[in-house]
């Protein structure tokens, strides 16, 4: 076996080793053509760790570019839908940035770690559109996805955790602010950012120190009751809180081949990150349009009545079809049943009735229930430790 | 003399989808073959005992799938594997593979360019929208622009909405994809020479252009449309070589009451009165038949089996202009055991697929150069595959078949005809560069079966070996094909019609052409249209 | 406080002349900027010796429309043809030259069958060269976001095909994407005349005969004839003449003409085009920007690809745009002996390009940036017409070459003293003793040319004139009827529809499409 059929390979990201041992459901899935576990040993006890005490999850297959230069900023700004200018130094933005028909590519956070310095991470792979965004700039785009390993720690007792670990300060920094610590030789940088809703931190270090990362912080964990969680409870945390995954509730525009499958952000209810006011930037003039013409989908965060997660439903309005479900869980902490849904314009708006046709099976009995269901205005788990600084100890 | 409601000359592919068709409505059919054995180019020759040639059409995909389900070919024997695989190697000694994972074979591109990896992505998604304007197209026959027949404006207006359906810029990315060069296209999407040459070599095969010759990106489409099982693009060996594709064919056709007739040569379609009477045989045999449908090219249709007083001048002047160019060569080779390639496991999933040994776009087009001064390039691009890694009945346990598909061979040399030492030489330029590659190869080769355009015309009966009965140029596709007016399969004398791959949508083992001359067939003599069409929405 | 004007014009081009004037005609208020010496960029002449001057960039005309011509009074503005009608003849070492002139072909080697058949073929391709140039002398409609004008357009475009005749409709339909190489094959059999009618395809393209779609490039040369040339014609004083003429005729509508005012950047207020920046740090607003520079000089260089968005900028930097033909100046101290073709005959257009395959194989270097071994040769001797442009007594020559391309391995510098001589020895093998009579010589390469004339690869259509880059494709879909995808910037140039060539039809399309879309009060 060659050297060059190995990196062909399934993947194992830089924590592998710590992860495999975690893992004794041995249940794993492909990330990327990385190998993460969908779950480590029970996804409801994964969840609540996240939503009691501590949880961390690999993050590490998720594509990191730095953005330097001296036309960084400028870069950035023309490149997301955001005002950059307004993530200062030492903060994070989370953004989306589309194609030129204002349709979203993908969505991500932008990391300002000094002057002219960024780094963008992102789901979907992005070197070739972040090169053709860079004719006329001067920056230096540098894919770090295998260089930095990462992984996330959230839930009520991360920032105890951390500090035990000797994250010294860390409870002065504010949500979506970023810091760094000396860790054995190397940098540790720590953003308060987060992927389940709750209090929650991640950590960024070079993949060479990523498993003395990881013993380092289940060590300190330890009486925080720290858990490794993966993909499934995730899911969960992340439906509960309102976050959209790419590639589930919205398709990257450049990957849909059939016409009128893209979203834009207005359609995915994003439009609090559009700053029209920039002069250019990707997908502005079509946004402009669409802003004046009215957009062809809504994104409604649906409560649906019973217990049954709405999985793939249709929603439905006077028995007519008006859109679909994109995500769906019954979410334990706010005992609320919630679905993602795309919603055909005029409908969807808050506190309109919808139908959502559900389908489910027990004991190989399916069963289809009509269950009535209410366009809700903000996600059901928003607790206040979330924003808290300093956060409290548990 | 015998009597038949249709007569079909050639069992190729689409004469026995044709006649199959036509059988299955009830008419009384027969196939008229010139050789001893059924298939034209789709076919399967013990030519080395032991060992299984398919040695013209070598791999499978664009057998239309809702043809092989309807005519029951499954049940007649046919098995299509899917293979994955393929490989060019470069000349440092490194190659390029391609994985069926896409994202094993995402880490393969970024081996060589994380940027071009990523640009693949794209690129496939682009492909793609092309791939899903076209299939549709695939079982009709296509609209004629010139006509004000209900039947063409309603076509005509369905295709105008599907592209008018893209968008203005949507419309002019798919013109230009038309329009424009297979090695242009890929420069806007790869940096990497390798990358390019793997993916740049489906738009010339087959055809008499470069890889930066206009047009060039639609025949990268053509060889993309096909599929196996709904795995779009995807190509597979049928199970026994190419000819069980025509076995089954032949069974199906049979199983519905129709003839096939071999060693019948076939030297004129017998017209009276502007009308189609039959055909006569080089034998003096005669066939009387009210509809004879020609499986030949349109060279050899309108300028051989038929007579110039029977035909419009037109038609006679647009068949002399008909571009039907050889510009391709085979090599079948029996091998003594699986050959080593240079920097590849010999277990390595990669060799299963079609290999390739010209690593840049401007190799490519300096081969084509050599063709344009009509003679074989002597840096050719092959295109490679060992189907006996997949298929185990081609070849003994353990001894392997290699079938080489190789890119430029001209229909004449400097003008003449090709001699037996312009074979040895065109052989040569091909075995060398394997070898190049492969310390062992040549020691394992057993027997080996050469193949010029002279070799192709005079055994499969396509003129100039041309391996999709004409050029796949945009003056000679969809209603342009063969020729403009006459590309509804329908012939300038009535009764006569054709059914080759000389017809829309063109070559490479579709049977398209075939079922959708049935299609017309039987719709002039009012018959239920039993012809199935396309899948939606693929 | 700067100057306010409507309109500012960047490049002072003929297509630039033109669009200006029917702006300034309508009452608009139009400032040219250029950053030459003389007004009509490529229309230029200059002195590459002492005493001897020659149209550095286009040699010949033959498409100028009469429309444009006559609406700018170009003859009262000093417009004067130095010689028109001028036939083209192909070269044959050993003087046994073919002539072609319109219909008519003349030669010790043709045959009868072929004077025929090119009379035939002349006529045929002359009905579609009248639908082509009718197609040029409007917008490009849109296909999708068509609104009235363009389905007028697109209906007359039908009809027009309609009125050919349905077969000759078909063989439109066909011949329009295939390459004069087989088309030629298909009707003549004299290589000479196969030869010449396919250098007339490939002119100044980065294609060769075998090129699928030259046998547009055939079509669009013909256009010239629809506006009433008869082969082709030459400028007195040189094509610099023509765009002085224009110049006059501009300013005598008003309109202010900078020279040497090189323009560095146009300016965006916002995301709208508002003004431009002059290499001198001076600043100029208007309302409008029209460009006659080439699209990737006016988007990438001086808009920017930072200030519009990213699919955009990809568009744009894949517009191909290879320039492959070099132009060879000689000064000679008499006029040279060419076998076979007496004093007045060498003012016809002298062509070298002896078959079809000589021209493929020249073609055959540049496709991998090499300078051709055995170049094709478009050759004119304008002293014989207009002795003005040399000492008394003296000659210039002046040839257009192919194929060069823009930059080969090694770089120009290392190759321009060989490629000069391998064109000295070509020439002496049709014109023996020519080698003695040079006094001064000049080539000007594709990087030359780019550099001299700002064009984005020296190419003289301002982005190759193949089927993906014409129409609504032209110069990339997203930008077309002569906006630019920036607003308040419109293109008039070359790199607009119908294309290059000195026309005129750009630079009036661009004009007509700018005061009906009100873009300019």
């Amino acid at each position: 076996m060659n050297a060059k059929s190995d990196q062909t390979m399934m993947l194992r990201t830089p924590f592998h080793s710590r992860v495999a041992t975690a893992c004794e459901l041995n249940d794993w899935g492909s990330w990327k053509g990385y190998t993460t576990p969908r779950a480590y040993t029970d996804v409801e006890l994964e969840y609540f760790a996240i939503r009691n005490a501590a949880g961390v999850f690999d993050l590490s297959p998720m594509n990191k570019y730095r953005i330097a230069g001296p036309d960084a900023q400028a870069y950035l700004n023309r490149l997301v839908t955001r005002d950059v200018s307004k993530v200062r130094v030492g903060r994070v933005g989370y953004t989306v940035w589309c194609n030129d028909a204002g349709q979203v590519m993908d969505d991500g956070t932008i990391f300002h770690l000094g002057e002219n310095d960024y780094r963008i991470c992102a789901y979907a792979r992005a070197v070739d559109w972040l090169h053709w965004s860079a004719l006329g700039f001067d920056v230096e785009i540098v894919d770090e996805s295998d260089e930095v390993a990462a992984l996330a720690v959230q839930g009520p007792t991360s920032c105890a955790a951390l500090l035990a670990m000797g994250l010294e300060g860390l409870e002065q920094l504010k949500p979506f602010g970023l810091t760094s610590f000396p860790f054995e030789g190397e940098t540790l940088m720590v953003s308060r950012t987060g992927f389940t809703g709750d209090l929650g931190y991640e950590l960024w270090i070079a993949a060479h120190k990523a498993e003395a990362l990881w013993d380092r912080l289940f060590e300190a964990g330890k009486p925080y009751l720290i858990k490794p969680f993966g993909s499934d409870a995730l899911e969960l945390a992340r439906i509960e809180t309102g976050f959209l995954q790419a590639g589930v509730d919205f398709l990257p525009a450049e990957s849909a081949v059939r016409s009128g499958r893209s979203r834009s952000p207005f359609e995915l209810g994003l439009a609090w990150l559009v700053a029209l006011d920039k002069p250019v930037f990707n997908g502005r003039k079509a946004l402009l349009r669409e802003q004046a013409e009215g957009s062809r989908y809504r994104f409604a965060i649906l409560d649906v009545e019973g217990n049954k997660p709405a999985h793939n439903a249709f929603i439905l309005k006077g028995g007519n079809k008006v859109g679909t479900v994109t995500s769906a869980a019954w979410c334990p902490t706010a005992k609320s049943n919630i679905a993602f849904a795309q919603i055909e314009m005029p409908h969807g708006a808050v506190g309109e009735q919808l139908v959502a046709e559900v389908y489910y099976q027990r004991e190989l009995h399916w069963t289809r229930v009509l269950a009535p269901c209410t366009v809700i205005d903000a996600p059901v788990f928003n607790p206040p430790r979330r924003r808290a600084t300093p956060p409290g100890p548990f | 003399m015998k009597k038949y409601d249709a007569i079909v000359i050639g069992a190729g592919h689409n004469g026995l989808t044709n006649a199959a068709y036509l059988a299955k409505s009830g008419l009384a059919v027969a196939v008229l073959e010139r050789n001893p054995y059924i298939g034209g180019a789709t076919v399967s020759r013990e030519l080395y005992p032991g060992w299984t040639y398919s040695n013209c059409s070598y791999v499978c995909s664009l057998l239309r799938p809702e043809l092989a389900r309807d005519l029951e070919l499954p049940r007649h024997g046919l098995q299509v594997v899917p293979y994955g695989g393929g490989v060019t190697f470069k000349q440092d000694g490194d190659y390029y593979g391609n994985y069926y994972d896409h994202n094993r074979q995402y880490r393969e591109m970024a081996r060589h360019s994380k940027r071009d990896a990523n640009a693949y992505e794209r690129y496939s998604t682009d492909v793609m929208k092309q791939t899903r304007l076209i299939r549709p197209y695939l079982l009709q026959r296509p609209p004629d622009p010139s006509s004000l027949k209900p039947r063409d404006l309603r076509d005509l207006l369905g295709f105008a909405r599907s592209f008018t359906g893209l968008g203005e810029e949507g419309l002019a990315d798919t013109l230009k994809f038309w329009t424009k060069s297979v090695g242009d296209y890929l420069d806007e999407y790869f940096e990497t020479d390798v990358i390019k040459a793997h993916l740049g070599g489906t738009g010339v095969i087959g055809t008499a252009l470069g890889v930066y010759s206009p047009g060039t990106a639609y025949v990268l489409l053509h060889h993309y449309m096909g599929d196996v099982d709904g795995n779009v693009g995807s190509w597979g060996f049928a199970r026994g070589g190419m000819g069980a594709v025509a076995a089954a064919l032949a069974k199906s056709l049979q199983a519905f009451g129709g003839d096939i007739i071999c060693d019948a040569d076939v030297d004129r379609i017998v017209v009276s009165h502007g009308k189609v009477k039959g055909v006569a045989l080089k034998n003096g045999d005669e066939y009387s038949a009210d509809i004879v449908v020609s499986n030949l090219d349109p060279k050899r249709t309108f300028l051989d089996v038929m007579d110039a007083s029977d035909l419009p001048a037109d038609v006679v002047r647009k068949a002399e202009n008909f571009k039907i160019r050889g510009s391709s060569g085979k090599l079948n080779i029996a091998l003594d055991g699986l050959p080593t390639f240079n920097g590849l496991d010999k277990r390595s999933s990669l060799m299963l697929g079609d290999m390739h040994f010209t690593d840049s776009l401007e190799r490519l087009e300096r081969a084509y150069d050599d063709w344009k001064d009509e003679t074989w390039s002597k840096d050719p691009y092959v295109d490679m595959l060992i189907p006996t890694q997949t298929d185990p009945t081609m070849a003994p346990p353990g001894k392997h078949m290699m079938t080489v598909f190789v890119q430029y061979a001209p229909p004449k040399i400097n003008g003449g005809e090709w001699t037996d030492a312009d074979k040895a030489g065109f052989e040569k330029s091909v075995i060398d560069q394997i070898a190049a590659h492969s310390p062992d190869f040549r020691d394992l080769i057993l027997h080996c079966e050469t193949r010029t355009p002279r070799e192709i015309e005079a055994e499969a009966g396509l003129t100039e070996g041309n391996i999709f009965q004409g050029e796949l140029t945009f003056d000679q596709l969809l209603f342009n094909r063969p020729f403009p007016g006459y590309a509804q399969y329908r012939g300038p004398v009535r009764g006569m019609y054709m059914c080759g791959s000389g017809t829309h949508p063109g070559g490479g083992v579709m049977a398209a052409p075939g079922a959708n001359a049935a299609r017309e067939i039987l719709m002039d003599l009012r018959r239920p249209d039993i012809v199935p069409g396309g899948y939606a929405d693929d | 406080m700067t100057e306010r004007h409507d309109v500012i014009l960047v490049g002072a081009g003929h297509n630039g002349l033109v669009c200006a004037h029917y702006l300034a005609k309508a009452g608009r208020k139009v400032l040219i900027l250029d950053s030459g010496d003389n007004p009509g960029g490529a229309a230029a002449t200059h002195e590459f010796a002492p005493g001897y001057s020659v149209s550095s960039c286009a040699q010949w005309l033959y498409q100028l429309h009469p429309q444009v011509r006559r609406d700018l009074e170009l003859e009262k503005h000093g417009l004067e043809l130095a010689a028109k009608d001028i036939a083209s003849v192909l070269l044959d070492a050993a003087g046994q030259h073919l002539t072609v002139l319109g219909a008519d072909v003349r030669g010790d080697q043709i045959s009868a069958g072929d004077i025929a058949a090119y009379r035939a073929f002349h006529e045929r391709t002359g009905k579609y060269a009248k639908l082509l140039a009718k197609v040029f002398a409007a917008r490009p409609p849109k296909l999708v976001e068509s609104n009235f004008t363009d389905r007028l357009s697109l209906i007359r475009l039908g009809l027009g095909l309609k009125m050919l005749g349905r077969d000759d409709m078909r063989d439109l339909m066909r011949i329009v994407l295939i390459n004069i190489y087989d088309l030629m094959e298909e009707n003549f059999d004299s290589p000479q005349l196969k030869a010449l009618l396919s250098l007339d395809s490939v002119q100044g393209s980065h294609m060769g005969p075998r090129t699928p779609n030259t046998v547009f490039g055939y079509l669009y040369r013909r256009v010239g004839e629809v506006f009433g040339y008869q082969g082709v014609a030459q400028v007195k004083g040189g094509m610099g003449a023509l765009g002085e003429a224009m110049a006059a005729a501009v300013r005598a509508q008003g309109v202010d003409i900078r020279l040497g005012a090189r323009v560095n950047s146009i300016d965006m207020i916002g995301d709208r085009a508002g003004g431009v920046t002059l290499a001198s740090g001076e600043h100029f607003t208007a309302e409008l920007v029209v460009s006659n520079a080439d699209p990737l000089t006016t988007l990438a260089g001086l808009v920017g690809y930072r200030n519009m968005e990213t699919g955009m900028a990809r568009r744009i930097s894949q517009i191909r745009c290879r320039g492959a033909a070099a132009r060879l100046h000689l000064a000679l101290d008499g006029l040279p002996n060419f076998t076979g073709l007496n004093g007045q005959q060498l003012g016809q257009r002298l062509l070298i390009a002896p078959d079809m395959n000589y021209i493929e194989r020249a073609f055959n270097a540049v496709k991998y940036s090499e300078i051709s071994k055995a170049p094709v040769m478009d050759i004119s001797i304008p002293t014989v017409h207009d002795p003005q442009c040399a000492p008394s007594g003296k000659h210039v020559l002046s040839a257009t070459v192919q194929f060069a391309p823009f930059e080969p391995a090694g770089g120009w510098e290392a190759h321009r003293a060989g490629f000069t001589e391998r064109l000295l020895n070509l020439l002496a093998e049709y014109a023996p003793g020519i080698r003695e009579q040079v006094v001064a010589s000049e080539l000007l390469t594709p990087a030359d040319l780019q550099r001299d004339y700002g064009m984005t690869g020296g190419h003289w259509h301002h982005g190759e004139l193949s089927l993906d880059q014409v129409m609504m494709m032209r110069p990339f879909p997203g930008a077309t009827q002569y906006a630019s995808g920036i607003d308040g910037l419109y293109l008039c140039g070359a790199g607009a529809h119908p294309g290059g060539g000195v026309m005129g039809l750009a630079g009036r399309n661009a004009a007509r499409e700018i005061l009906r879309r009100g873009a300019v009060a």
